[in-house]
């Protein structure tokens, strides 16, 4: 079972990987899987990352494949009539059975979405599914950058890192148990006119205004849960330690850049003394050269580094993901206590009026002792509506109980969902990081060895 | 008498030179033999005296006369002598004095010889700095057609280094042990009566040497006239571009391996916290907590062999350069010193040509001398030149392929730290697969 998921997942990035004229063939589902292997090649890794970030076999992937095939840089007018420069991603999709049936792949349905797109996607997701953790988008402008690595939102590597990530993000909504089964999600990945239409008639865009507001109001809960606030801590905590693990990593990736680049000077020297070396001349200059390779090598090196940073990134933006549940929840819970505080007031209103007593001073009570008792009829009417009212207040906290415990209970699963997910992919990230470090190592044995060797012959 | 005593030195110390018919090795013959001929062999063993040291320069002129033809047809290369050295030197074991005056280091120098220009087969002493520059100062006045090795520089660089921090201790002795080794593998040098005395008497008679220093130090300032040479020997020229162009690039090698260094030491630091925030993500996990410790604790080893790494290159590398740029030093002032004899002949000949037009007298004995005095310090430059540059390509190919060892052995230690990481790892996900199941 989670074999052919693999199976098909393996060959789906294999499709967006083709563009990218990185893979020879379509790897075979054994080498992908025993990750342990770490004669992995380049490649290997590489699939291996594209695949291991993403939850394997449900629902839609089932039965569609997806990726996001090439991007392209446009131009045109935007709504206040200015040129502006944008990037639009191709999306193709094709029915699952057409790829396991084994003759020619269906031609698959493409179209075209800009970044902006994919936003107005997960917005609709988040304020739709308010108890589920919704895949992040890649990051809008690079972060956490080293100095040599391009801020620059055309800059094609960054574009490359942000066509898998946006293909990333859809294979995660398009593997999730509940997110998969949206209409506007499909309708994302198949309609090109009128998806936006779509997704602005479904109203979504008061609930965003709502939610807005509610999220940065201040409130405080009563009896909150244990469960939400350990995990909303959490989030807190791996955020800051996944920030401080990305800025380490960028300033360590500017000293090694550094390093290799300043062996590339060995290269020249090398090459200058050797011209007026006799026996020693030939090593000399050969040796130079494979310094050349040993700084030009560091290159490779860190453009392949940053796809574990997109991953570490991914988990980052996910926390901001956790904190929108975990502070829903609390939005549900404080609501709860507001209508289990109406309620109680108006049962202790009722007391009052019952047995006549006023035990807190209230205006009612003022005017009662200033204008006499009501009359018996006007204190009946008034009790008939109070218990009207209180149960009203009764249905209400009924409602919100079901709508809290409902919450919590789907919200919970999707967050056990989440960790499990969490663990695995960044068990997995730290495995290919491992290997790419092993690569590095391997890479570092040969070109020193190549310049032993020559440094033998002088 | 003069055949005795050649073939006691030639059985004891220079026999197996002479066995691999070494271009030097021929050229030692003569020497006794000019040296038990003139009786001054005697002298020497018997006191010392500094006064006859101008003649080892020119006897042993006499003979690399003879050599450089065989140099000519034996391109062998010089370090075959190295198999069959008698006179090993050694330099170690640091100790601090502290006295009321002054505070030094002294290092104790061991030898083992079967020369018997030596009375007994093994010398222990302790010599400080000062004894070092006494002998090089001795080696340069007593053989000044010869390269002595350079001594490491007396001064500490602008005076931020601690002269007796472990770090300069320990430098500094492995320099002066390549010095004395280098000078004790010298087929001229390693006869010099002033090693001989370096090497075994308990005290040091240094006054001597001083009052001779300055009597060169004239000799040298009356022949130093800017005089410009007439034909300088296209080799000698070329030895001369030859040592700038290799100086430039010894100092831009020294200046990249300084900027490595930076560079890494910078990187290690990076590296160190990039570690450390492993370990504290590692705290607020429970399922991650161990991969996440593991590869802090992968990083941490692969910063531990770049100490190791950045270590070696500050011991063994960056020495051998410093002790090349001031062998550069030393081959130039050679080279002057020739010039300044070949200007002192030219300079003779041309009044004593002059002389001959006007008085019809045969050019006189002293400028023949002098024209003798050339062609000897040519051609121990030349052989000094040839032993300098076989050395020079033996240890930049030892150092060179030392630092490729170096960093072949860092990345293979990170290798296998990251290897090891994976093992962890994947142990890990089969445990967890095997919950699954069960």
């Amino acid at each position: 079972m989670r074999r052919a998921a693999s199976a098909s997942s393996a060959d789906n990035s294999g499709a967006s990987s083709r563009r990218r004229k990185m893979m020879a063939d379509s790897e075979s589902i054994e080498e992908v899987a025993v990750i342990g292997n770490t004669d992995i090649t380049p490649t290997e890794a590489e699939n291996n990352i594209v695949n291991t970030m993403v939850e394997r076999g449900t629902s839609l992937l089932k039965k569609m494949e997806i990726s996001v095939a090439e991007a392209e840089k446009r131009t045109g007018k935007n709504t206040v009539n200015m040129q502006e420069t944008y990037t639009v991603y191709l999306i193709e999709t094709r029915p699952a059975e057409s790829v396991s049936e084994g003759g020619t792949p269906a031609t698959p349905d493409t179209l075209w979405r800009r970044y902006s797109e994919f936003e107005l996607l997960r917005t609709y997701l988040l304020v739709t599914y308010p108890y589920i953790i919704v895949p992040p988008l890649p990051e809008k402008r690079a972060e956490f950058v080293w100095h040599k690595l391009s801020a620059d939102n055309l800059d094609p590597d960054f574009v490359e890192r942000r066509r898998v990530g946006l293909e990333n993000f859809l294979l995660r909504v398009a593997s999730h148990p509940v997110l998969s089964n949206d209409k506007i999600f499909f309708l994302f990945l198949t309609e090109e006119k009128g998806w936006r239409e779509a997704v602005l008639e479904t109203g979504f865009q008061d609930k965003v205004d709502s939610r807005l507001k509610s999220l940065n109001a201040t409130f405080r809960v009563k009896n909150p849960d244990k469960r939400f606030t350990d995990l909303k801590q959490y989030s807190d905590e791996l955020n800051t330690v996944i920030s401080q693990l990305l800025r380490a990593r960028a300033k360590v990736a500017d000293r090694l850049y550094g390093v290799y680049k300043v062996h590339g000077n060995y290269g020249r020297v090398f090459s200058e003394w050797s011209a007026i070396e006799k026996e020693m001349g030939d090593g000399l200059q050969s040796a130079g050269h494979h310094m050349d390779t040993y700084a030009a090598s560091i290159d490779d090196i860190l453009e392949e580094e940053e796809h574990y940073a997109d991953q570490l990134k991914e988990y980052l933006f996910y926390t901001d993901a956790v904190r929108a549940v975990c502070r829903k929840h609390e939005l549900i819970q404080y609501e709860l206590e507001l209508a289990a505080q109406d309620l109680a007031y108006k049962k202790q209103q009722k007391e009052e009026l019952v047995t006549g007593t006023v035990r807190v001073f209230s205006l009612k009570g003022m005017t009662s002792k200033l204008f006499g008792q009501e009359s018996q009829e006007q204190r009946e009417s008034r009790l008939t509506a109070l218990e009207q009212n209180i149960q009203e207040g009764e249905a209400a906290l009924k409602q919100k109980n079901a709508e809290c415990r409902e919450f919590v209970q789907t919200a919970w699963e999707d967050i056990e969902r989440f960790k499990e997910q969490k663990n695995k992919d960044l068990h997995e990230a730290l495995i290919s990081y491992a290997i790419m470090q092993i690569s590095m190592c391997k890479k570092g044995i040969q070109v020193w060895s190549n310049a032993k060797e020559c440094f033998n012959k002088m | 008498m003069s055949v005795g005593v050649p073939k006691g030195l030639a059985s004891s110390g220079q026999k197996p030179i002479t066995e691999i018919t070494h271009p030097l090795s021929a050229a030692e013959e003569p020497l006794s033999i000019s040296l038990s001929a003139g009786g001054e062999k005697e002298a020497w063993l018997a006191n010392g005296t500094p006064g006859e040291m101008s003649s080892p320069a020119s006897t042993s002129s006499l003979f690399n006369r003879l050599q450089l033809d065989d140099d000519l047809e034996d391109g062998r290369d010089p370090f075959a002598i190295t198999d069959t050295r008698d006179l090993f030197v050694t330099v170690d074991d640091p100790k601090k004095h502290v006295s009321t005056m002054e505070t030094y280091i002294t290092y104790r120098v061991s030898t083992k010889t079967t020369r018997i220009e030596f009375d007994l087969p093994q010398y222990s002493i302790r010599r400080r700095y000062q004894d070092f520059d006494w002998l090089r100062i001795k080696l340069e006045d007593s053989q000044p057609t010869h390269l002595v090795p350079p001594l490491p520089e007396k001064f500490v660089m602008k005076g931020v280094v601690d002269r007796f921090s472990e770090d300069f201790v320990e430098t500094r002795m492995k320099a002066l042990d390549k010095f004395l080794k280098r000078v004790a593998d010298h087929p001229v040098l390693s006869f010099n009566p002033h090693l001989n005395a370096f090497l075994t008497a308990k005290d040091l008679n240094k006054r001597q040497g001083l009052a001779l220093l300055t009597k060169v130090g004239e000799s040298v300032k009356h022949v130093a006239g800017g005089y410009k040479l007439r034909a300088r020997p296209a080799e000698f020229s070329a030895m001369g571009e030859y040592l700038e162009t290799f100086s430039q690039k010894l100092g831009n090698i020294d200046r990249i391996a300084q900027r490595i260094l930076k560079e890494q030491s910078e990187y290690l630091t990076e590296l160190r916290e990039y570690g450390t925030v492993y370990s504290s993500w590692a705290e607020c996990e429970e399922e991650l907590q161990r991969p996440l410790e593991g590869t802090a604790g992968c990083v941490a080893t692969c910063c531990r062999a770049l100490e190791d790494q950045s270590e070696s290159m500050n011991q063994d590398f960056l020495p051998v350069l410093r002790e090349y740029v001031l062998y550069i030093e030393s081959m130039k002032n050679v080279l002057r010193k020739r010039d300044q004899t070949q200007a002192e002949y030219e300079g003779r000949l041309e009044a004593a040509v002059l002389r001959r037009q006007e008085e019809r007298t045969p050019i006189p004995a002293e400028v023949e001398k002098c024209q003798d005095k050339v062609e000897c310090f040519n051609a121990d430059l030349k052989a000094d030149w040839e032993r300098w540059q076989s050395n020079k390509r033996h240890d930049f190919k030892q150092l060179l392929t030392g630092m490729a060892d170096k960093n072949v052995s860092y990345y293979e230690k990170c290798q296998a730290a990251w290897e090891s990481l994976i093992t962890l790892l994947q142990d890990r996900q089969t445990e967890d697969k095997s919950n699954e199941t069960n």
